[in-house]
């Protein structure tokens, strides 16, 4: 069987072992790189993973060059696919610890989830839990996503503070409710796809996100 | 709402899964990855491994441990016991843990707390914290398995804590550890009052409507231990009952 290879973007920041095992897990052939240099011929699929805060991922992928290689990756048409922070930099700005551009490949930004619910009262931020994933009404269905098998209304695992705000309705994915509060949970414009989630830490739902993307 | 995480804890010592009352009195319950791996596949929320006897002996063993389950695991995990500096950070995350949760050498040194946050995140920092009740009202926070004093109040060391970079914290009652009469809600309420983080309630499990009242202080995460390892329920009974209660949990 023909294993699916994808490239594995480390930019130093937070722990992506566990985004590998659980690539390897889902079939794929992992290559991690560091730098931007590294990789000769456009890669097969492309996962830009990252936990902490989004400011200092962009540094980071400014550093090691792949501000430049993910767009460019994203202009070949292959797979794309952020996770968390790495969701968040596909957007074109961030609003944690001041304003930062972020890669620019979704029109929106990526804001505070807010502390105030509908209610009127506050919850806990940040957001950390399982929460249900919807479909949003201009997504009629979620065949040919990475969200293809993922069934309306189960959870997926967040960990966060800020989440993605794309300016266009079209570009979200998935959404979830925290206490009323509408968050983006995930993104996707063509072959670029972005969850708030975390797919490796989300059971086995989440490991069929990473499978369908690899199908993509 | 976000659902209410329900988390199984597993204490380790050496090779073995254990279980105690008051986080004392160890019995050997069995083999920790044979529990791990049937509790992820229960539909544990997350998972939290402590070394029970790490701050004592200064070392860990879970490392091991912690890089079995990882490979077959893929909720989140939390690590905790003798975990002292950046470099003991790192290993674990290495060896698959997402989170780390400190206790002793965050009394010893706050400032870890910022450390480890600024370097891992504050998602990665849990403050495990080991509450007594004190004669005259409010808890004490205790180290090594609450055999230590530290003279702090749980409640101002926790919002301290926070301020420091704390992510998340794990807040174990001691007086009902391993009771199995409920969870010290007032604890509960009196932290839950002054941080903004999520809480994990640990300690006291005995009754559904334990998860109903823990849930109503504002823990969003609920720890359980023996009532998993014996065998006295299960998570999708677990869940049913949350669920019946009026919490929302993860299908």
């Amino acid at each position: 069987m023909n294993s699916p290879a994808v490239t594995v973007i480390d930019y130093g920041i937070g722990n992506l072992l566990n985004v590998v095992r659980a690539l390897q897990r889902c079939g794929a052939t992992v290559t991690v790189v560091e730098q931007a240099s590294q990789v000769g011929a456009l890669p097969d699929r492309l996962v830009l993973p990252g936990v902490g805060a989004f400011a200092g991922g962009m540094a980071e992928m400014r550093q090691r060059g792949f501000d430049e290689l993910v767009p460019r990756f994203a202009q070949s048409g292959n797979p794309l696919l952020g996770i968390c922070v790495g969701a968040q930099m596909l957007l074109e700005f961030g609003e944690e610890f001041g304003e930062h551009a972020g890669l620019g490949l979704i029109p929106g930004r990526v804001q505070p989830v807010p502390a105030q619910t509908p209610a009127g009262g506050r919850h806990r931020i940040p957001h950390i839990g399982w929460s249900a994933l919807v479909r949003p009404l201009e997504r009629p269905t979620w065949s040919e996503t990475p969200l293809s098998r993922f069934p309306q209304g189960q959870a997926a695992y967040f960990v966060h503070s800020f989440a993605p705000v794309p300016v266009n309705e079209a570009h979200r994915l998935a959404d979830t409710y925290y206490d009323g509060v509408r968050i983006c949970a995930a993104v996707g414009r063509d072959n670029v796809w972005g969850c708030q989630f975390h797919p490796e830490r989300s059971g086995e739902p989440g490991l069929d996100v990473l499978k369908s993307f690899l199908d993509l | 709402m976000a659902g209410i995480r329900l988390i199984p804890r597993l204490d380790i010592k050496g090779p073995n899964l254990i279980k105690g009352i008051h986080l004392e009195g160890l019995r050997v319950v069995g083999d920790p990855h044979a529990f791990a791996l049937d509790y992820y596949r229960q539909g544990a929320d997350e998972l939290v491994f402590m070394d029970i006897v790490a701050s004592l002996y200064q070392r860990n063993n879970l490392t091991e441990i912690i890089k079995r389950a990882a490979d077959q695991i893929f909720v989140p995990i939390t690590v905790g016991g003798g975990i002292r500096s950046l470099d003991d950070v790192r290993t674990m995350l290495h060896s698959g843990a997402d989170k780390v949760a400190i206790n002793t050498a965050a009394v010893a040194r706050p400032e870890l707390i910022t450390e480890v946050s600024q370097r891992f995140g504050s998602q990665c920092m849990v403050l495990s914290v080991e509450a007594k009740r004190k004669p005259g009202g409010g808890w004490e926070a205790f180290t090594d398995n609450g055999r230590e004093h530290t003279g702090l109040e749980v409640a101002d060391w926790a919002e301290r804590a926070v301020a420091l970079g704390a992510g998340e914290i794990m807040l174990t009652s001691v007086d009902q550890e391993g009771t199995r009469k409920g969870f010290d809600i007032d604890l509960l309420r009196a932290v839950a009052a002054r941080v903004q983080v999520p809480i994990i309630a640990s300690g006291g499990y005995g009754r559904p409507s334990d998860l109903m009242e823990a849930a109503a202080t504002g823990a969003s995460g609920i720890a359980i231990a023996d009532a998993l390892h014996w065998k006295r329920t299960t998570l999708p009974e677990l869940k049913t009952q949350a669920r019946e209660g009026g919490l929302e949990v993860r299908p």
